[in-house]
């Protein structure tokens, strides 16, 4: 029985030293294998005397087995070695950039004017648009507007030579769409205008949002209302409006809207003008043969730059249209 | 708060001090310099020596002393200081030097009756402030100090204090002949002459210092008079001289051809849409606009004709903008001026100039068309309506003060008031501009706020257009970030870039470089990405979505203006990286960008055809982007030669298309899906290179019918193995039943037909055989 252990240990002694699962598959051919050393023992037993033979036999299966265990948990080990020595070699810096592409981003104005028509449009308005080259009658006279009147001068008209001109609001809107559909009315009207002024604070293209509600028992407190609804919405926090009176010759009465607004610099909050707004002018709604004793409405126009100047901090009007990618890179 | 907006608070006069009144006692040549002199002045305590450089300075003259310690504006310190040799202990100071002026040409001049010594803030009241106010058009009234005095007492809700304006009466009875010819157009004209003038009277202190306050300069007591009176009655005034005038005085159109120089000196060519003041030989002065440069009162006027007049705001508005006029008077008479202020100006102006000038004055000559002379109107307010227009619950006790104190006559109703406004106020017309005056002076934020309610419509939200701001975001997922351009271009910039449209010209551009409406986004892009690249960028990416405009072919008819989607790229495929090597972008690159743009069709219906349309498109290397038959755009590499007009380096990629044609969609309908395997079968086809891939898979789908599932081409090969004019296709097609695992037979057969197709439409033959 000297050999059997001598064998068993010399193979246990193999497997603890195999360092390979090819080295230690040979250990296992030379043991266990068809003509392995153990096998051969196993074989040997034919030639035995029964008792001898069962003594003989246990031994020799249980040193079979316990090498058999060693194998595996030999193999084990190796492969989960290997699988390790696999998993560092194939480790990466996850720091180093994705491959992915650039993104760009909206123009600031086009992600305000979402912004703007995303929170009127929850509050049931709908969207309507027009065209940029306009006549006298929809940018003026319809609007209450006469001719060679001072109002006028308030707008510097691009004009063409055949009289049409280029939108100096998008109050034009309001004509057309009221032309086409009888009230009750809800609309916004977002798009560019233009006025011939160009210098630090005007550029001669610029974008507005304007709106429009006519109805049954539509009031003042009503637009009062909708604006500071609109307010609290766009800059996410409660901010305290004002209305101070004023004149456009489509609305009576009249007003600009001023937000409290904190310039973070550790100065006072100060009122800044975002908006100008008022009750529809009856003579708008003769013209457009709607009863004003019946039906009235309110209306507001709102400056798109101005909000995203706030929003975002930008600091010079004119960089909205350069397109220094500098500029627009910032906004995504 | 109230409608009047102060555009801006200053004080009356620059921060100085230790200025006080002295008179110069004598002044003699300096030594030492021709142009300095060394004066003797009195400051009321001691008698001083000081240098002076003001050609003015002479003995008599009573002039501003700044005395050693004083400060002036800018803080600049007056020291005891020796000029050339002679000590000066102290400077007399121009008006300039002060900040009451924007320039002198020497030593301001104070009135003889002066009080010497006495310190000149509280000599001038300097220490006042004066608030600039920001009209809008159709607060007319509020144009004189009168005006906006009765709406501070409506709005602080105090009592105003009038002073009454004492007639003068007549102490001679000089008059001259006024006719109206166009009563119409000027209703009222009030005259009075005014002779014995003292030309060399000059205009008081206080009230030189009150025009200055205005921004008016004084020109002597006589046209400071008139601009006296205007700007505290609101009334603009007029003074001929009379010994200029022949015969009366006739106020009619103008003849077309008549001319006139201005008092400004300007000559203006009159037409019969003019009205003019004139007498028997010709224009005197544009009515409600400018005097006349022959009839003005200059230093020997002794006599005088002032003019106090009423215009129709129609006749005069847009009038001196075609002279590129606009004076106090135009402006006042534009927006309407109180149709009963005249003789009461006349007046006013009167008790002046007899105070200042001395003279006698002749009685006041009226000239009227009382039928003419616009009565304001009635208007009925009803208590109800204010409620309904503002969502409030006033009362009669809170609406009846307001109006009151606004000078409203009010007669009451039932459930109202009958409402005469004052004659200054050309803005109340109707109903709603009083229910305007009653909530301006209530308080816009004292009234009710209600926040929305109610039911609110649900409009539709349609389905079947793509929303524009899914386009853009699929153009920034791509890269690109969104430019916007003005609408407006250089002409010769934009015809660069199309095929020769119309572009509808500005009759008033702001300057030449932005003259015409573009016709197409191209030309803004390019511009854009050219500035981007002289700032040192290599790789740039910009999509924008506007609006182009094309001249009407139909004479008169608006142009029309259709939405595009552009896009201009340049430099790389990818941002530089570690992970992949750089490559420059390509066409296919541009290609794909679009196609995921196109992809939100959920159609695969777009085709690229390729062509020589466009001049400013690398002949080789463009297409027309087509659905359903229709060129929707195009995309392409930028022509070289267009790139150098452009100044461009690199090259450029870019597409153009109808954002419209692009919306369109078909909603999706569901279709069975297969639960089969599929079978790829891939085929290297060998073909001349004329044939394109799309008229390849044209044939290859309808040869392969419905089992065809999907193709793809994995690789195109020219060069060694293919013959010359021939190119290799690598293509797989993928074969898919709905109910049924295919046979390789079916699949066999149906790969022969295509190869068959192929061979037969355009020759091709699989590789290798």
């Amino acid at each position: 029985m000297d050999s059997l252990n001598n064998i068993l240990q010399a193979a246990l002694d193999g497997v603890d030293g195999a360092e390979s699962l090819s080295a230690l598959d040979d250990i296992r051919v030379e043991y266990l294998g068809k003509k392995g050393q153990v096998t051969a023992l196993l074989k040997s037993l034919g030639g035995m005397q029964p008792e001898q033979r069962k003594v003989a036999g246990q031994s020799i299966n249980q040193a079979k087995q316990s090498l058999q265990a060693a194998i595996n948990d030999r193999r084990a080990s190796l492969e989960k070695a290997v699988l390790d020595a696999r998993l560092i070699a194939e480790s990466v810096d996850v720091t180093l950039p994705g491959r992915g592409v650039e993104r760009g981003g909206l123009h600031p104005v086009t992600h305000t004017m979402e912004r703007i028509t995303e929170i009127f449009s929850r509050l049931g308005f709908s969207v309507a648009t027009g065209p940029e080259v306009e006549d006298d009658e929809h940018n003026f006279e319809a609007l209450n507007f006469p001719a060679h009147h001072p109002a006028r001068a308030m707008h510097d008209t691009f004009y063409f030579p055949d009289g049409r001109l280029l939108r100096t609001h998008t109050s034009p809107v309001q004509i057309r769409v009221m032309k086409e559909q009888q009230p009750p009315v809800r609309i916004i009207a977002p798009g560019k205008v233009y006025r011939s002024d160009s210098d630090q604070t005007h550029t001669p293209m610029f974008h507005q949002v304007e709106g429009l509600l006519v109805d049954k028992d539509v009031t003042f407190a009503d637009l009062k209302g909708v604006l500071q609804e609109f307010v609290n919405a766009f800059f996410e926090e409660e901010l305290a409006i004002r209305l101070r009176p004023s004149y456009f010759p489509f609305t009576e009465p009249s007003a600009e809207v001023d937000v409290a607004w904190d310039k973070g610099d550790g100065s006072e909050p100060g009122w800044l003008e975002v908006l100008g707004c008022g009750m529809v002018h009856p003579n708008v709604l003769k013209g457009l043969d709607i009863d004003p004793e019946i039906y009235t409405g309110y209306a507001f126009g709102l400056g798109v730059e101005r909000f995203a100047m706030l929003r975002y901090g930008v600091k010079d009007l004119r960089q909205f249209f350069e397109n220094d990618l500098q500029f627009l890179s910032q906004f995504r | 708060m109230a409608g009047l907006e102060v555009d801006d608070i200053a004080p009356a006069a620059a921060d100085f001090s230790g200025i006080i009144v002295g008179k110069i006692i004598t002044a003699e040549t300096h030594p030492n310099a021709d142009k300095l002199r060394v004066c003797e002045v009195d400051s009321g305590s001691e008698r001083l020596q000081i240098v002076c450089g003001a050609p003015n300075a002479r003995a008599g003259l009573i002039a501003p002393l700044a005395v050693v310690g004083a400060v002036l504006p800018g803080d600049f310190k007056i020291k005891k200081a020796a000029l050339r040799g002679v000590e000066s202990n102290g400077m007399l100071c121009s008006s300039k030097e002060l900040g009451l002026a924007e320039d002198a040409d020497g030593l301001m001049e104070l009135p003889a009756n002066s009080p010497i010594g006495i310190d000149l803030r509280e000599y001038l009241q300097l220490d006042d402030t004066l608030l600039e106010l920001d009209l809008t058009p159709n607060r007319a009234d509020c144009l004189s100090v009168r005006g906006i005095a009765r709406d501070v007492s409506a709005v602080c809700a105090a009592e105003i204090i009038t002073h009454d304006i004492a007639a003068i009466p007549a102490q001679t009875d000089r008059l001259i002949e006024v006719k109206l010819e166009d009563p119409a157009a000027c209703p009222r004209y009030i005259g009075r002459v005014i002779e014995g003038l003292n030309p060399q009277a000059e205009t008081p202190i206080w009230m030189v210092e009150k025009l200055r306050r205005s921004g008016v300069r004084s020109l002597g007591p006589l046209v400071d008079v008139t601009n006296f009176v205007l700007l505290e009655l609101g009334q603009p005034m007029h003074a001929f001289d009379l010994d200029k005038i022949q015969g009366g005085i006739i106020v009619r159109r103008a003849q077309a051809g008549e001319k006139l120089i201005l008092l400004d000196g300007s000559e203006a060519e009159l037409d019969n849409d003019l009205l003019v003041i004139a007498d028997h030989d010709g224009p005197l002065a544009l009515a409600g606009i400018m005097g006349g440069e022959a009839s003005a009162c200059d230093l020997n006027t002794s006599t005088i004709l002032l003019e106090s007049a009423f215009f129709d705001p129609a006749v005069i508005m847009g009038k001196s903008r075609r002279f590129g006029l606009h004076t106090d008077s135009s402006h006042r008479f534009e927006r309407g001026v109180d149709p009963q202020s005249q003789v009461e100006a006349v007046e006013r102006a009167t008790g002046l100039i007899l105070e200042i000038c001395g003279g006698q004055a002749g009685p006041v000559i009226v000239a009227e068309s009382v039928a003419d002379i616009p009565v304001r109107k009635a208007v009925t307010l009803r208590l109800d309506r204010i409620n309904k227009v503002l969502g409030s619950q006033l009362t009669a006790a809170d609406v009846e003060p307001i109006l009151k104190r606004l000078g409203f006559q009010l007669e009451s109703l039932t459930n109202g008031w009958k409402i005469v406004p004052p004659g200054a106020r050309f803005d109340i017309e109707i109903e709603e501009d009083l229910i305007e005056e009653v909530a301006r002076v209530y308080g816009y934020n004292n009234l009710p706020i209600r926040m929305p309610s109610g039911r609110i419509p649900t409009p539709v939200l349609p389905e079947r257009e793509i929303a524009l701001r899914r386009m853009r975001q699929a153009m920034v997922a791509n890269g690109y970030s969104e430019a916007v351009n003005y609408s407006f271009i250089e002409q010769k910039v934009l015809q660069a870039c199309d095929q020769g449209q119309q572009a509808y010209a500005l009759a008033n551009p702001l300057s030449a470089d932005m003259d015409v409406m573009r016709t197409n986004l191209l030309a803004g892009l390019l511009l854009s990405l050219d500035s981007n690249q002289r700032r040192q960028r290599e790789r740039i990416r910009l999509f924008e979505l506007g609006n182009v405009f094309a001249a009407s072919a139909t004479e008169g008819a608006a142009p029309d203006q259709s939405l595009r989607l552009a896009a201009v790229a340049s430099g790389s495929a990818l941002p530089e990286q570690w992970a992949e090597t750089t490559r420059s972008m390509d066409f296919f690159d541009l290609k794909g960008d679009l196609q995921r743009v196109l992809a939100l069709r959920g159609q695969d219906d777009v085709e690229f055809v390729a062509c020589t349309d466009y001049s400013w498109l690398h002949p080789g290397q463009s297409a027309k982007v087509v659905i359903a038959a229709k060129t929707i755009g195009w995309i392409g590499a930028i022509h070289p030669q267009t790139l150098k007009q452009f100044g461009i380096r690199n090259d450029v990629f870019a597409f153009e298309v109808e954002a419209e044609s692009v919306q369109k969609r078909e909603l999706p309908f569901a279709k069975e899906i297969s639960r089969f395997p599929a079978i790829r079968r891939d085929l290297a086809l060998v073909v001349s290179e004329a044939v394109s891939f799309d008229d390849l898979i044209r044939v290859i789908r309808s040869t392969a019918g419905v089992l065809l599932a999907d193709l793809r081409v994995f690789d195109v090969y020219q060069g060694e193995g293919v013959e010359k004019t021939c190119k290799s296709l690598a293509i797989s097609l993928i074969l898919q039943d709905v109910s049924s695992t295919l046979m390789d037979e079916t699949v066999d057969s149906i790969i022969n037909d295509v190869v068959s197709a192929l061979e037969a439409q355009f020759g091709a033959r699989l590789r290798g055989k």
